[in-house]
């Protein structure tokens, strides 16, 4: 079976664990600009939204890739960014229409959540259990692939 | 089911991959006019500044990729399609036989009406052998004109700097990029490559190029401007209508594009500029589907039928062509004009309907000092298009808001106010 990244705002304090504990994880350092999933906070309402990819279906950026430099973890169903092919384009940074691919000026590459290879750092680190990483029939994620779905533009079947 | 894709470009490879994953039994053809592996003219830029090997342009990288998905690789070039008699004729005099036929045989770069544009040393950037000749001729301290500054012209600009060249940019627009930014961000990239030494002439045309052998085309310009040999032996001379001459080694045409449909001149598919295919990539012949640079398909901004020639476009064309060549229909709900540009490391982006919409509302920020710029454009409480520079996180949500359609209620109002707040209005309108 699966997993994925459960997200549940709702248990979210804004902490920012999460952000540390990947950029760690993926850089070497406590950077949060490092982070593959960023902490969105609504003033008004105090609250907290964890973001990070979902490793849509789609792929858009796998899709729209130039150089065959994103590439399907079999095991863990991530799309990983190969550095090593990666020219830099940014063009998978504008066809993911979620935002969760970004371009590092500073290494000229593009990055996205990989899942940490199946051990996903963010979810280990978070003391409230917003994020949990758990079998994919189950996730709360639904509610993004069915956004996922919406902005699709066509490429599911449609009967 | 016997599929042949015409062109080996992302849309074809991309189709032939999603054919291969849709259908394990059908017999799949990929045929390329150039004799190379199927390749990606977007790597080409990367291969110019040494970062990629030729082998790092190659769309599929894995020794034995196509193989294995038995889609078989050949190179020649197509020369009619008979839809009546489901066949396609080659350059090679063989006809081929389909029953589900893709014409994704992509684009070519314009060559203007100018006298000299033939001369050794004038080229263009598209192909994997015109960058073979650019690497032989760009080296450092040559130098170099590259007409045009558009999208295409700005990407080859950045890889010319790297390589070290004494570059000159003649752009005939007012501005840098004209059909991808307004003249308040193609000012600043402007700005931007000019303090980074490159010189950008916007509001010139290049009139004509001499080859100072004597031997330039076009006797009327020829006599007009006479060069004189230059200090250092410029190959060529190229005149503009302000008056002013450049030495140049080398000239790089970079002047637009124009789909690859002669072809299909007499095979009764409807064509306007490019191949007309429907939701479902279908052209107006049974059987026969057309991707990429030479389809005009859907445009999710204007609802009309549009040629994008852009790569996110040309590998979407290319899966849901496929999918509904295999039998899964498959709509398309269209195609949205983006582009992301790097030059000399600004990086600006821009979305959909950017230049806005009538009876519209727009916010904007702008931070001349940090190069910096961000303007969304609205309709009622919609996102239609976006400009933004110096941008790189989250980037792609201005896609998300666009080609959705999200209605943004009490964050329009927002966003009108703080632009930036781009990423809370994607959240709290989609998935909060
Ligand atoms: C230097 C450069 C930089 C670019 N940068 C970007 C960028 O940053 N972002 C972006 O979105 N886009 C960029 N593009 C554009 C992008 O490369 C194209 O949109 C994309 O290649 C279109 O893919 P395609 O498969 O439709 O056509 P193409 O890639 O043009 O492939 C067409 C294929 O058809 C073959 N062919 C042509 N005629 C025939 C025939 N008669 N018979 C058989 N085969 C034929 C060709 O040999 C080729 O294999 C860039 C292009 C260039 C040249």
């Amino acid at each position: 079976m699966q997993r994925s990244l459960h997200i549940d705002p709702n248990k979210c304090t804004g902490c920012r664990q999460c952000e540390m504990a990947c950029s760690y994880e993926q850089e070497g350092i406590f950077n949060p600009s490092k982070s593959r999933i960023r902490v969105f906070m609504f003033d008004a309402e105090a609250r907290f939204v964890p973001y990070t990819c979902t490793q849509c279906a789609e792929a858009w950026c796998m899709l729209a890739c130039p150089v065959d430099a994103i590439k399907v973890d079999l095991n863990t169903g991530a799309k990983v960014v190969h550095e090593n092919l990666c020219v830099g384009c940014k063009v998978c940074t504008i066809a993911c229409p979620f935002g969760t691919i970004n371009y590092m000026s500073d290494r000229g590459k593009v990055m996205k959540c990989d899942l940490c290879g199946g051990d996903p750092a963010c979810a280990k680190a978070c003391p409230t259990q917003a994020i949990t990483y758990i079998d994919a029939d189950w996730t709360g994620l639904e509610r993004m692939r069915v956004w996922a779905k919406k902005t699709d533009a066509g490429a599911t079947a449609t009967h | 089911m016997n599929y042949l894709i015409l062109g080996a470009g992302p849309a074809g490879v991309v189709a032939a991959e999603t054919l291969r994953n849709t259908d394990p039994d059908g017999a799949i053809t990929l045929v390329g006019a150039e004799n190379e592996p199927p390749y990606s003219r977007m790597a080409i830029p990367y291969l110019l500044t040494g970062r990629i090997d030729e082998r790092g342009t190659h769309l599929r990288k894995e020794p034995g990729w196509y193989k294995d998905r038995r889609i078989d690789v050949t190179s020649r070039r197509a020369t009619a399609v008979h839809p009546g008699s489901k066949t396609v004729a080659f350059a090679d005099g063989t006809s081929v036989p389909y029953d589900r036929l893709l014409i994704a045989t992509g684009a070519r770069p314009l060559r203007p009406a100018i006298p000299g544009l033939d001369l050794p040393g004038v080229h263009t950037c598209w192909t994997l052998d015109d960058a073979r000749y650019i690497m032989d001729k760009a080296r450092p301290g040559a130098r170099v004109v590259l007409m045009g500054a558009g999208f295409i012209g700005s990407i080859v600009l950045e890889a010319l700097a790297e390589r070290g060249v004494t570059l000159t940019v003649v752009e005939m627009g007012d501005r840098m990029v004209p059909r991808m930014m307004n003249p308040t961000a193609g000012g600043m990239i402007k700005n931007w490559c000019r303090s980074k030494g490159v010189e950008v002439l916007t509001s010139t045309r290049i009139l004509g190029i001499e080859g100072n052998g004597g031997q330039a085309k076009g006797g009327f310009l020829a006599s007009l401007f006479r060069s004189k040999p230059a200090n250092g032996g410029g190959a060529l001379t190229v005149t503009l209508d302000n008056g002013h001459k450049l030495e140049a080694d080398l000239v790089v045409i970079s002047a637009g594009v124009r789909p690859n449909i002669e072809f299909l001149a007499d095979s009764g598919i409807v064509m306007d500029v490019g191949i007309q295919v429907d939701e479902h990539m279908r052209t107006s012949a049974p059987d026969v589907y057309a991707a990429g640079d030479v389809a005009q398909g859907k445009d999710v901004s204007t609802g009309h039928n549009n040629i994008h020639a852009i790569q996110p476009t040309a590998t979407e064309h290319g899966r849901v062509s496929a999918l509904n060549m295999a039998g899964r229909p498959a709509a398309y709900k269209g195609s949205l004009q983006m582009n992301v540009l790097d030059t000399l490391g600004l990086i600006s982006s821009s979305f959909g309907l950017w230049m806005g919409v009538e009876g519209g509302e727009a916010a904007e920020v702008i931070d001349t000092d940090n190069y910096k710029y961000l303007r969304l454009e609205f309709a009622d409480d919609r996102m239609v298009g976006a400009t933004a520079i110096g941008l790189t996180q989250h980037v792609g949500v201005l896609r998300g808001l666009i080609q959705t359609g999200v209605q943004l209620g009490p964050w329009k109002q927002r966003l009108m106010a703080d632009p930036h707040r781009i990423m809370e209005a994607y959240l709290a309108r989609t998935q909060a």
